[in-house]
């Protein structure tokens, strides 16, 4: 168990941004909601799966919409908290503890708020290790755990039960409809499950592992040093190229902003060729045509110098970025995880996966 | 008639008078700690040198970098109301939440919450409330503050409620100044709202300012009206300016490339734009910089601006050159505006890349015995480093593979070599005045950037709707309509919004009307 700082959150944003392999939205506005609640006084407690209780029980929070919502219409702030208490109502009983469903991205600072409000504990582990664009594309549900019964919750107070839904994707169907309805983002509440389910199923450690990547990226900054093969040594990853956009093509499919970019090697690099196709996310690597890293891998594109994380959104031509490839979970590699988060499930389906192997 | 442009910089004030696309006069003076003097000096200057009288200048630009200044440096600035439109969404992050703390402190931290927000599609999130608005001017008008700053929720899709709450807010406080932030930034709120603070707090700087400009003109007996230059290099008229200081924020590299593009007849183009400590580089598209995408840092402050793409590397022609363990290293300290003491070819003691270029023949200024004797290795290696540099910088500003001219401008611009990669580097006549070309030949423009649903609509409709609007706005502003092109024209669907959700954005710009 551990309190979280504010420089930890600093690094969190970073680290968050990072594992979010180019998805996920933009951890700002959510980084400063967590440090006003620190600096409000509250604490945000933070316990590994091993002290979680085999009863306790855990929900999932996050925000759902479109990312320019999110960025103009601010949150009223309460919404993590009447959902939580909304969907206690409904089950009868009190939830322990808040985990993300995805810690890639913006989604990683809302446990820490709605905790940081209710005074209960933050999981250190999420159903992605990464981010995700779709809302099943979690361990919780992969391994058998519905999302319903679940509460969102809009700035004005509106609180909608989803007490039942045949499917995890009619959730995605209807949960997406009623965000519309709410003015395009809401706050969900999902998936309460007892604390022996969540040690099973949760990419463990992954807040921790956010936070060090952070610190880490940050303490190099400071110290003029290459931070990229220190995330590689952490994290048992590969620095697979230093390249340049040489070419970027994207456009919207289904919601989704879909593409591919064409890289030249820079530096030790130069002379190499690669190409990265994304959907939200990074999703594929291929270095001289042959699959080099691929999805549930991650697929991270660094700014050389910085070491900080490009997301699909700023991508332009002549960009510098360093490739990196880290290995995903376990837990997102077993054949049932690989069904739903695979190549497959981006129809990528002339691409099989095959485990990042570390250098 | 002629038009005289001026560039107010930290070190120098240049000035150029045109007639049609001629350049009749150019001229450098140095800047004043009061502007008004330097202003004077170089208007009387460069009419003298133009031969023409007062009365046949039909107008005068000033581009200045003032207002920013007096962020960065925390001066001139007004204690501010905040009025929020938002409730019941929005509350948890409060105004100036990201900013640093003496600045939030020069601001008084009066803050305003109310409802009269929009969703996405233009409803409102609470019913707009005047009772609520007006007791709360009756506080600012107790309080005396002089300053106001409204944002409300998705306002750049409709400004009625800022609007509104303009009206009411003025009949309490007559005497303040009020910005709505409709009228200064796109969407994401912090960084609108964040500007509109801006904008507010410099109201007073900004309307002294202007008038001190004014009376200079003045009193050199032109009689013309007073433009300033903004940031995506058109022009707004000083009453425009007086309320609008924030808008002037990046006009200094706008005009310099801007100015590129008029001097070299490119409107597609890379532009370097060298001073003595940087460079900026910048991307030309149909003769107007390419605007940022993300936030942009001020004194602290992140805004969302429409500002040029435009990022600066260490190297100027005051960059001190070094040798360490054999490697020659340039930048990015620099000896600045002091070049004309400290460099070695002006009697100075200091190695700067200027030296270099001279050492190795590439431009005669000052004394080039004093650096014959140099090691052909140190200049060797000094010229491969900026030369990498810089091809760096062009790359990184490329938007295709394909060729596009490289423009190099400002004092410092001899730094650049004939060749940068495979393209021959374009030196414009006139280079070291780009700054105040561009501003003597700002346009007018007018811009809508909103969400909209194309539930019983089409694309074509929302786009034309939205381009009549900015038609309108640039119209209103003082552009010949004849005269107007669209610039700028895209819409992007929003992902998870069904109702086919799009943004759309438009801009056209057109020649003032004199």
């Amino acid at each position: 168990m551990r309190y979280l700082t504010e420089a930890d959150i600093e690094a969190l944003e970073i680290g968050a941004a990072i594992l979010g392999t180019g998805g996920g939205g933009n951890p700002y506005i959510g980084k400063l909601r967590t440090l006003q609640e620190l600096r409000n006084g509250r604490s945000i407690r933070l316990i590994s799966l091993d002290e979680l209780n085999d009863d306790a029980l855990v929900a999932t929070v996050g925000g759902i919409g479109a990312p320019i919502v999110s960025i103009e219409k601010l949150e009223h702030g309460a919404e993590g908290v009447w959902a939580v208490q909304a969907l206690e109502a409904h089950l009868g009983r009190k939830i322990d503890a808040l985990a993300a469903a995805e810690i890639g991205g913006a989604n990683s600072m809302m446990p820490m708020i709605t905790a940081a409000q209710l005074g209960i504990s933050v999981v250190d582990g999420d159903g992605m290790g990464r981010a995700f664009p779709e809302m099943q594309m979690t361990t919780f549900s992969i391994y058998g755990h519905r999302s319903v019964p679940a509460v969102l919750a809009d700035e004005r107070g509106n609180l909608v039960l989803f007490k039942h839904t045949t499917s995890e994707e009619w959730f995605e169907k209807l949960a997406r409809a009623t965000t519309v309805a709410m003015g395009g983002s809401s706050v969900g509440v999902e998936a309460p499950m007892p604390g022996r389910y969540v040690k099973r199923a949760a990419v463990p450690g992954t807040v921790s592992q956010a936070i060090a990547l952070g610190h880490l990226v940050l303490a190099a900054n400071r110290q003029h040093a290459d931070p990229i093969p220190l995330i590689c040594k952490q994290e048992g990853g590969v620095h697979l190229m230093d390249g340049k956009i040489v070419d970027l093509k994207r456009h919207l499919r289904g919601g989704f902003s879909v593409g591919e970019i064409a890289l030249e090697g820079i530096q030790a690099f130069s002379g190499q060729r690669g190409s990265i196709v994304f959907q939200n996310e990074f999703l594929l690597l291929k270095q001289e045509g042959v699959v080099r890293v691929s999805v549930p891998d991650l697929v991270v594109l660094l700014d050389v110098d910085s070491g900080r994380a490009i997301t699909t959104d700023v991508l332009r031509y002549g960009q510098r970025v360093a490739v990196l490839g880290l290995p995903c979970h376990p837990l997102l590699r077993t054949p049932e995880a690989l069904k739903v988060v695979g190549p497959a499930a981006f129809q990528l389906h002339d691409v099989e996966f095959k485990p990042l192997r570390a250098a | 008639m002629y038009r005289i442009g001026v560039d107010v910089g930290g070190t120098n004030t240049d000035a150029v008078v045109m007639v049609g696309r001629e350049i009749l006069a150019a001229v450098k003076v140095p800047t004043s700690p009061d502007v008004t003097t330097g202003l004077m000096e170089a208007l009387r200057q460069v009419r003298k040198s133009a031969g023409i009288d007062a009365a046949s200048v039909a107008m005068v630009v000033i581009g200045t970098t003032h207002f920013t200044n007096a962020v960065i440096e925390r001066r001139h600035l007004s204690e501010t109301a905040v009025v929020r439109l938002c409730l019941p969404a929005s509350q948890c992050l409060m105004p100036m939440v990201d900013w640093p703390q003496d600045l939030r402190s020069a601001m008084g931290e009066h803050i305003y919450l109310a409802s009269g927000g929009m969703e996405f599609d233009g409803s409102p999130i609470a019913p707009f409330d005047p009772a609520e608005i007006s007791r709360i001017g009756a506080e600012i008008g107790r309080k005396r503050l002089t300053s106001i700053a409204i944002c409300g929720v998705f306002s750049p899709i409709s400004d009625a409620y800022e609007r509104q709450a303009a009206d009411l807010l003025r009949q309490a406080c007559p005497q303040a100044s009020i910005s709505i932030s409709a009228s200064i930034g796109q969407l994401g709120f912090l960084e609108r709202e964040s500007a509109t603070i801006l904008n507010a707090a410099l109201a007073a700087l900004a309307n002294r300012t202007v008038r001190a400009l004014q009376d200079g003109l003045a009193a050199c007996g032109l009689k013309c009206p007073l433009y300033l230059s903004q940031n995506d290099g058109t022009l707004m008229d000083a009453d425009r300016a007086q309320r609008f200081p924030v808008l002037s924020f990046a006009s200094g590299p706008t005009n310099s490339m801007r100015g590129a593009a008029f001097l070299s007849g490119h409107q597609n183009a890379i532009v370097l734009d060298v001073g003595g400590t940087t460079t900026d580089v910048g991307l030309l598209q149909n003769g107007f910089p390419r605007q940022a995408s993300t936030t942009v840092d001020i004194g602290g402050v992140r805004t969302n601006f429409r500002m040029p793409d435009v990022f600066s590397i260490g190297l100027g022609g005051g960059s001190i050159v070094r040798a360490e363990d054999g490697l020659s290293t340039v930048g990015p300290q620099s000896v600045g505006y002091e070049i004309v003491r400290r460099a070695r070819i002006f009697g100075g003691d200091v190695l700067t890349a200027t030296d270099i270029v001279v050492a190795a023949r590439r431009a005669a200024i000052g004394n080039p015995d004093r650096v014959a004797n140099l090691d052909v290795r140190l200049v060797a290696g000094a010229l491969q480093v900026m030369q990498d540099r810089l091809e760096r910088a062009v790359d990184s500003s490329r938007v295709s593979a394909d060729p596009i001219p490289i423009l190099a401008v400002g004092g410092g611009s001899i730094l650049v070599p004939e060749k940068l990669g495979d393209t021959l580097v374009t030196r414009p006549p006139h280079f070291e005045v780009a700054n105040a070309i561009g501003a003597a030949i700002a346009q007018i423009s007018g811009e809508v950037d909103r969400v909209v649903s194309l539930e019983g609509t089409t694309r074509e409709t929302a786009l034309a709707s939205a381009e009549a609007d900015a038609r309108r706005k640039a119209i209103s502003g003082g552009a010949v309509e004849e005269s107007l092109v669209v610039t700028e024209r895209e819409d992007v669907p929003l992902a998870y919004l069904k109702g086919d959700a799009t943004r759309v954005r438009v801009k056209v710009v057109g020649d003032l009307q004199v």
